[in-house]
């Protein structure tokens, strides 16, 4: 019996089932298809197994080189990216701008030459600027760039692991309500979750000071239907100022850090007056769901924006947020470092 | 192969199992996704049917494990399920073909992080030949010899809603 097929016999016979998108870079989760995002938190799942072992160490990146290059300060994320490439067997090397080149004057383009040349594999960038790992990515041929967080623009891993940990415990992710309080205009971490959860099909609501929520009117933004007639995603996106009222039969509620900086810059009176019309506490979350979940991307302002009682509370993911996060940047890492040596 | 001859091969194997091993004491069977989990369920169907006793079947996913990473597409990883400790244990590696041995390579180095099996032994239900390591099958359904232009290509029911072994041409579609 002969037939012919196009397949390569290990493909046919193995686990191979591909992610959709022959994705290079992760700049944002606005490129993103839906069959792409389910297919990186499925991956995800298994690297939250590996994590789970007594031996939290797999071979699949042996050899890879992976450079995080932070001109920003943080905590979790880098050392997320940084446990995740190490349990994936990948050699990771920090840089940080205080301590590098950078305080000389060297550019984001030579820094990323040199990098290239010294034969990095993946470079995580965080910086300032939004854009700054666009143009890292458009300007370097062989290295594979990631986001982690480029101005108030996006932090499309923070977004994933969001997705992935909103997932995990709603069993689902489309039809739910889910609510992002806080300062969402100038959060990179609400752009790229609102990406993220409108694509998977949820309801998203917007909620905090007026002066703090984004332009629906912005060119290219909102609406039903986005350039070219396509379905819009954030059709399914809206603003509702008044949390009380956003947070009627919500599943799912995510505060965002409050930046004490924006009270000197006038963007709201007072904290107290924040904390009284926006702050995520037992009150509130009585109005939502009953088995609704709250979510914070950290650092927390516990007192702020959320209260310390439902922060540590049955309800918060907050901790299991960071975990997922460890799985979600290896799943990416993974997605990632394979696609590079293909292309090359 | 059709599915009679399948049903007859999946037989021998697990009489074959149960002889080397003195029976089913302190077996794991842990089928390698996607079709090997199929014929350990089969195996550990029909050892429960003969000898009246239940195997555990464990799921190996082993793309994290493999050495051509750079050679392919991303691939989607699934969990790798254990219903029990390997530690200890008789683990039989169940794959539906046998080709140059790196997914047998592979599937050791996942047990290996798993715990220390007491020995490990390899099932395929299609031994095609052209082996790039030193790795051999302990239970074989069926050898096929092969030239390396062809592609085998196994479907059981539970996955692909047939069951049949072909050869057939590589790459000309």
């Amino acid at each position: 019996m002969v037939a012919t097929v196009a397949n390569d016999n290990e493909l046919f016979q193995g686990n191979a089932v591909p992610v959709p998108g022959l994705r290079r870079h992760v700049l944002d989760l606005d490129d993103f298809t839906a069959e792409e995002i389910t297919a990186t938190l499925d991956n995800a799942a298994a690297m939250r197994a590996v994590l789970e072992r007594d031996v939290k160490k797999v071979p699949a990146l042996r050899g890879r080189v992976i450079m995080t290059l932070f001109y920003e300060a943080s905590t979790r994320t880098r050392i997320s990216f940084e446990e995740a490439g190490k349990i994936l067997s990948a050699d990771v090397i920090n840089m940080t701008a205080s301590a590098s080149s950078i305080e000389k004057g060297e550019s984001l383009l030579n820094t990323g030459l040199t990098l290239q040349a010294m034969g990095v594999d993946v470079i995580v960038i965080r910086h300032p600027h939004a854009g700054a790992p666009h143009f890292l990515a458009r300007n370097l041929k062989n290295v594979a760039v990631i986001n982690a967080g480029d101005g108030a623009h996006a932090h499309p891993t923070q977004g994933l692991l969001d997705l992935y940990t909103a997932r995990d415990h709603l069993g689902g992710l489309a039809g739910h309500k889910v609510v992002i309080v806080g300062d969402v205009l100038h959060s990179r971490v609400a752009r790229s979750a609102v990406w993220g959860f409108a694509k998977a099909g949820a309801r998203v609501i917007l909620s905090g000071p007026p002066t703090l929520m984004p332009d629906p009117l912005t060119p290219g933004g909102w609406g039903t239907t986005g350039n070219n007639g396509v379905a819009n995603p954030l059709a399914n996106v809206s603003i509702e100022p008044s949390l009380d009222a956003a947070i009627e039969g919500a599943d799912l509620v995510m505060a965002l850090r409050l930046q004490s900086e924006r009270q000197q810059r006038g963007f709201f009176p007072s904290l107290r007056e924040y904390i009284r019309r926006w702050q995520v506490n037992d009150q509130r979350m009585a109005r939502a769901n009953p088995n609704a979940l709250l979510m914070h991307p950290g650092p927390m302002n516990e007192g702020i924006e959320v209260s310390s009682g439902l922060a540590h509370g049955e309800r918060s993911l907050i901790e299991e947020q960071v975990t997922n996060g460890v799985a979600i940047r290896m799943a990416l890492l993974y997605q990632l470092a394979g696609a590079v040596a293909v292309e090359n | 192969m059709d599915s009679d001859e399948i049903r007859r091969a999946v037989t021998r194997m697990f009489h074959e199992i149960l002889e080397r091993n003195h029976g089913a004491d302190g077996l794991l069977l842990a089928g390698i996704r996607t079709r090997g989990v199929p014929l350990a369920e089969r195996l550990a169907e029909q050892i429960r049917q003969a000898e009246n006793v239940t195997v555990p079947v464990g799921r190996l996913d082993i793309n994290l494990y493999r050495d051509d990473l750079s050679e392919r597409p991303r691939m989607r990883i699934r969990p790798t399920t254990m219903p029990v400790d390997v530690a200890g244990r008789t683990v039989v590696l169940v794959d539906d073909v046998l080709y140059t041995g790196r997914t047998v390579r592979a599937a050791m180095d996942a047990i290996s992080d798993l715990g220390r099996p007491l020995r490990i032994q390899a099932t395929a239900l299609v031994d095609r030949g052209h082996r790039e390591l030193p790795i051999r099958a302990d239970f074989v359904g069926k050898n096929i010899p092969t030239r390396q232009m062809e592609l085998v290509r196994v479907r059981f029911n539970e996955t692909d809603g047939i069951d049949d072994v072909c050869i057939l041409e590589r790459g000309t579609a």
